[in-house]
């Protein structure tokens, strides 16, 4: 293998672990800082993904990346919705939702499972074109993401240190602490998810319009995913950290996993295991540390068991 | 001022858990009032305070805070205009952020996008070196790493940061070691006369019930079975108070802690 296709194909894994990264830093916000598992995360990146392609392909790059954002955040309202005010149990509002966006989303593609962008501006189109005289050409894609992950890194480090953004940390972290500073949790519950949506949908859409095109699967397994990219980015930045080098965790995390998983594929793993993987990562990530903590105590019990069967 | 009309919860109705937690009581706290409460396990004090709160909705009667019927706003509302500590000093704060953030919270300065400004953070600083517990230069590590009487004092403040109609106390010393119980609560003394904050404590030290403030409530099983104040209130001793509870509740005092703050 020559160095160039290395080179290319470590460019194409950090193109996708941004993309991604987004819905990392959509957990980030609704895991981490809200304590709240949202598993609408596949069918609302689909969603954003379907929106993005849509109105792209009706000629609007631009418009598509706030109409994917919207859509993102009107699935994280109702999902908020169920939860806070319907008397749905939080991870239940999430697959209630999740399983109602497929039909969502195969409704508006018009009952097609998969959508075509090869024609279609996109905004990495775009950027090519507008790069293509430039040494950055072949970077164009990679410029374009760093931009936008950028700009949703400043926007959230500024969002959590607002009075909102407090309000919704300290939802995750100790909501009775909220309701007795005459804040109401169900507030900052839906505004919290309304945004991380956001991001989960404008995620969705730059990956259609990255890989040009659109599949309704193409969700399928995120919350996973991205739980064991924002699990990965927790190991290099740890919890007590500010908040900002926290997020850029989350994104090291995201393009960490593709590049490992780039790195598994070219070692014959079949690409099929990726979703294998990344459930082991967050098996591993959650349950390490807690089994940690249990073996002591199974050795001393095994221990035990054997002594009373020598007696 | 703080009113209590005919209120009544009973929880689990109809079921054989029933449990009639505040059976009509009717109560009235003027401003600057220090009310001390005593009364067994069980006896409904904790749930006065869910009551004025609003954590459940009355099954009857009504509750009027500062003149307004508050009887159902929501609790979130309500929490504008009281202030509450619990025994558990975790209650109070949230651990994963820092003292100034949950100072922030608690002083819910300007609007929603709103930052903490440089005034703001001079500000708790000048409130934290009240405390005495060198915070006011820790302010930005996490609540988390504080121990429990550091943690109770930072909730005395944020409860107390806009003076609350009403200042609710819920064995709040209980958990802390005894030198820091001491502490918070000669904090929460000169916080609460300084800002002449209407304050109820349910305290499970019977001395410390005589001790503080200007009256003392005991219940039992829900009811409010003596209330005290004035020169008969000044010359009680524990054991009046015991004796009382006999005469009153027709059983004596079973609560272990409570006899234990007899012995003291």
């Amino acid at each position: 293998m020559t160095i160039d296709k290395i080179l290319a194909l470590g460019q194409t894994a950090m193109e996708l672990g941004l993309i991604n990264s987004l819905t990392v830093l959509s957990l980030f916000l609704s895991y981490s800082m809200l304590n709240v598992c949202d598993l609408s995360t596949d069918g609302c990146y689909t969603l954003g993904a379907a929106v993005g392609a849509l109105v792209a392909i009706a000629g609007y790059p631009w418009l598509s990346l706030p109409a994917a954002m919207l859509a993102g955040m009107i699935s994280g309202f109702v999902t908020a919705t169920l939860q806070t005010r319907m008397g749905v149990q939080s991870l239940l509002a999430g697959i209630v939702v999740n399983t109602a966006l497929y039909s969502v989303n195969m409704a508006l593609t018009g009952n097609k499972a998969t959508l075509s962008m090869n024609k279609t501006t996109t905004i990495f189109s775009m950027a090519k074109n507008l790069l293509k005289e430039t040494p950055l050409g072949g970077q164009s894609t990679l410029i374009v993401m760093l931009i936008v992950v950028a700009l949703v890194i400043v926007f959230l480090c500024f969002f959590l240190k607002t009075k909102l953004g407090l309000a919704i940390r300290a939802t995750g972290s100790n909501a009775d602490m909220v309701r007795s500073s005459s804040i109401n949790p169900t507030f900052t519950t839906t505004v919290g998810l309304c945004v991380s949506n956001a991001f989960t949908g404008l995620s969705g859409c730059l990956m259609a319009q990255q890989a040009k095109s659109f599949d309704i699967n193409m969700g399928s397994g995120m919350v996973t995913v991205a739980l064991a990219s924002l699990l990965i980015g927790g190991v290099f930045v740890a919890k007590h950290k500010p908040i900002p080098l926290r997020a850029v965790g989350a994104v090291l995390g995201a393009v960490i996993f593709r590049i490992v998983y780039a790195l598994a594929l070219r070692f014959n793993m079949p690409a099929f295991m990726l979703k294998a993987v990344s459930s082991i990562i967050v098996v591993l990530a959650i349950s390490g540390p807690y089994l940690r903590k249990q073996l002591p105590l199974m050795i001393r019990r095994w221990k035990a068991s054997r002594e009373g069967r020598n007696a | 001022m703080l009113e209590l009309k005919n209120v009544c919860k009973t929880f689990h109705a109809g079921t054989p858990d029933e449990k009639k937690a505040l059976i009509d009581i009717s109560l009235k706290i003027e401003d600057g009032d220090f009310v001390s409460i005593i009364g067994a396990n069980g006896a409904g004090k904790s749930t006065l305070f869910n009551a004025i709160c609003g954590s459940f909705v009355l099954d009857s009667g009504s509750i009027y805070l500062g003149g307004k019927n508050v009887t159902m706003v929501p609790e979130h509302q309500r929490a504008r205009q009281i202030g509450r500590l619990f025994q558990d000093p975790m209650r109070g704060s949230a651990p994963d952020m820092s003292i100034e953030e949950n100072l922030a919270l608690a002083a819910g300065n300007g609007g929603w996008l709103s930052r903490v400004s440089a005034a703001d953070k001079k500000a708790f600083r000048d409130r934290l070196s009240l405390l005495d517990m060198g915070l006011e230069d820790r302010m930005r590590q996490p609540v988390g790493l504080l121990s429990g009487g550091q943690r109770q004092a930072l909730t005395l403040l944020m409860a107390t940061y806009h003076v609350p109609k009403v200042l609710l106390l819920d064995e709040h010393t209980a958990a802390l070691d005894p030198g820091t119980a001491e502490k918070v609560l000669a904090l929460t003394r000169s916080i609460v006369e300084e800002n002449h904050i209407t304050c109820l404590m349910i305290t499970h030290n019977m001395q410390s019930a005589l001790d503080l403030g200007n009256r003392t409530l005991m219940m039992d099983r829900g009811r409010v079975i003596y209330d005290v104040t004035g020169e008969e209130r000044a010359s009680l001793t524990i054991n009046d108070l015991t004796d009382k509870f006999r005469q009153l509740s027709g059983r004596a005092l079973d609560n272990d802690r409570m006899l234990l703050g007899v012995a003291e």
